[in-house]
């Protein structure tokens, strides 16, 4: 298990407190060399606020959109980036891995 | 996730009791195991119950495949911890070890002088007496306790207090023959053989580790497999 799994239970249980909407990006597979373990948590708020990571940071700006559709009252959806070899270091996936990420909402 | 599940998340985590997740992707039915209490909207079947076991002893998520679709199955297992008695030389390699594998470590040892910040940067330090410092402790089902001191006024009170608790690893340092009058002695204290058979002596898989760190390692080794194959570390 991750360890800023507390930290960022207590940031989506904090935002939910002020009344934000707020959704949770989970990291449910892997396949290949991932940067972010299954179980990596990214949460986010309707202001774009987000803590955590689903990857080394170049599918969040994707995963972020999602996630706004679902707090506004979206279904929950599964989310798959693969990449080539040759593009995996620009997207931050590095060696070419496969993440499937599950979007929901904290309500 | 519903917040009345984040509410009980939160809570068994502050409590430090293992839970389990489980939610299915297509529609974000969830439920929340929290020992044998079990909530939330989705049905818990043996092919999940099984799961979330499996998914607590691996300390790993996976998908688990039902009749109504994948299911993701997330343990949140309380912090790994490890309590070593005796601030001596191997536990100036054990402790930091321990920690890059994910370990909060504190450091028992009444001796000011050997348990000092100074031999022992960014690790809690316990100036009580053992057998205090693991009741303050309370070590859990996720705690590993390993006593190095080699003097029996130190390792018997924690040795005897790890044995009352669930801890995962118990472990002693010396060599075969001092374990055994170890035994006698944790026998005098009513502790019967089977309770005796947790603990694990002397210390450390059998690397033929020569130097304060190598034996370090060879106690993280066997701690790591009580942890992650508790079948084959008896």
């Amino acid at each position: 298990m991750p360890q800023d799994t507390d930290q960022i239970l207590d940031t989506a249980a904090a935002w939910r407190a002020e009344g934000k909407r707020v959704a949770l990006a989970t990291v449910v597979a892997t396949w290949g060399s991932s940067p972010r373990q299954v179980g990596s948590q990214l949460v986010v708020d309707a202001d774009g606020r987000m803590e955590g990571s689903v990857s080394g940071g170049c599918i969040e700006g994707a995963v972020v959109r999602e996630a706004m559709e679902v707090m506004q009252g979206g279904p929950p959806r599964t989310l798959e980036f693969g990449v080539s070899n040759e593009r995996a270091w620009e997207v931050g996936l590095a060696c070419g891995g496969t993440v499937k990420v599950f979007v929901e909402a904290v309500a | 996730m519903k917040s009345e599940t984040l509410a009980a998340l939160r809570e068994a985590r502050a409590s430090g009791t293992p839970a389990v997740r489980c939610v299915r992707l297509g529609d974000g039915a969830e439920a929340l195991l929290v020992g044998e209490i079990v909530s939330g909207d989705l049905a818990v079947d043996a092919v999940l119950l099984a799961a979330a076991a499996s998914a607590l002893r691996s300390d790993r998520g996976s998908l688990a495949e039902t009749a109504a679709g994948p299911v993701f199955v997330e343990p949140f297992n309380p912090p790994l911890r490890l309590i070593i008695v005796g601030a001596v030389h191997i536990t100036q390699g054990l402790a930091p070890m321990a920690q890059m594998a994910g370990y909060q470590v504190t450091v028992v040892d009444p001796r000011h002088a050997f348990a000092s910040a100074e031999r022992f940067p960014g690790v809690a330090l316990s100036n009580d007496w053992p057998d205090e410092a693991l009741d303050a402790l309370k070590p859990d089902a996720r705690t590993a306790v390993v006593t190095l001191t080699h003097d029996p006024k130190l390792d018997d009170p924690a040795l005897d207090r790890a044995l009352r608790s669930p801890a995962f690893y118990i472990a002693a340092l010396g060599s075969r023959k001092t374990h055994a009058a170890r035994l006698q002695r944790l026998a005098a204290l009513g502790h019967d053989a089977a309770a005796l058979a947790r603990i694990h002596g002397p210390a450390g898989l059998p690397l033929g580790a020569a130097t304060p760190a190598e034996i370090a390692v060879s106690v993280l080794a066997e701690m790591t497999q009580a942890l992650r194959r508790p079948k084959d570390a008896q």
